[in-house]
């Protein structure tokens, strides 16, 4: 797997991420520089790592969304390339028009740094494969802003079209509000986009993934598109 | 010339922020608070004089950049 990490300014994830991606998959990502403005040749997964880019101005997301990289990156996703947003990432590419909705303070205003788990929708998309449908998961979350936000339409689009991948739940897998940790409409904690190719998630998966972290359930993302790109191959 | 843009979250949409100020400004004895909505101001110099043209060009930053036009409204003004 030929993986490309984007880099901005303020993101503090991406090395978590380079990591995971180089213990799962056997390959180095490519770190990418925001003002590039391509993709290196044959990357087969693009990924948006978490952090603060731009200091969280204006809103989180908004600035790296419109760097020099994003219309590559845009490209890239219009052409079926798979694209990955961990946290901060999931806000850019909701900024940048390639999610719908918005990721708005969380609804209880405070930010949010511990374990959560989370239930695996379905497990026939190339970010799920590496699970089953209905299991359930337990990553780290870390962000003030990851309440999801959608208008009605958009909301019950997402839900039919089945594109809400990953939901906040209780350990043993059940969804309400007493573990919807940020008010995110639908309790959503990862969607992707109509083509099914660009999910964002605001937990990290890549802070699961070595015994070391106390915790491997990350692993199966990674290890899922992994499996995709060979099959693919 | 110079101008402002306004960005005011849309009606509906929940504004946590301004509910804690609210709170605050409550829990100063500043009760004839009744609700607390918070936003955006952006005071801009444009080069140029055509107020026309500085009113798309200040249209198009918000569109572009300023406002995410899902949850926010903006409003611009020539000062």
């Amino acid at each position: 797997m030929k993986a490309a990490i984007l880099v901005f300014p303020g993101i503090n994830r991406d090395r978590d991420m380079a990591r995971a991606l180089k213990l799962i998959s056997g390959h180095e990502p490519a770190m990418v520089w925001h003002a590039e403005t391509s993709l290196p040749a044959g990357t087969d997964l693009v990924v948006v790592p978490g952090g603060f880019s731009y200091g969280d101005y204006l809103r989180c997301g908004a600035i790296a969304a419109r760097a020099p990289v994003m219309d590559a990156v845009r490209d890239y996703a219009a052409k079926g390339g798979l694209v990955l947003g961990v946290c901060n990432g999931f806000q850019i590419l909701c900024e940048s028009g390639l999610l719908p909705g918005v990721l708005m303070r969380n609804a209880r205003l405070k930010f949010i740094c511990h374990d959560v788990h989370l239930r695996v929708e379905r497990s026939d998309t190339p970010f799920t494969r590496g699970y089953n449908a209905g299991q359930v998961i337990r990553v780290p979350v870390a962000h003030g802003e990851g309440n999801y936000e959608a208008d009605e339409e958009t909301i019950k689009r997402l839900e039919g079209e089945g594109r809400v991948l990953y939901r906040y739940c209780s350990a043993d897998g059940v969804v309400d509000e007493a573990h919807n940790i940020n008010g995110a409409a639908q309790s959503i904690a990862g969607i992707v986009n109509d083509k099914g190719n660009v999910l964002g998630m605001m937990p990290h998966p890549e802070n699961h993934v070595e015994d070391i972290m106390g915790c491997t359930d990350g692993r199966g993302l990674f290890a899922g598109l992994v499996q995709h790109l060979e099959k693919a191959a | 010339m110079k101008a402002r843009v306004t960005v005011t979250l849309k009606t509906g949409i929940l504004d946590p922020q301004g509910k804690a100020i609210e709170g605050a400004l409550k829990s100063l004895g500043v009760d004839a608070v009744a609700s607390v909505r918070q936003g955006k101001v952006f005071d801009i110099e444009l080069a140029g004089a055509d107020k026309a043209k500085a009113e798309a060009v200040l249209k198009e930053a918000a569109d572009k950049l300023l406002a995410n036009t899902v949850i926010e409204n903006y409003r611009v003004e020539i000062v």
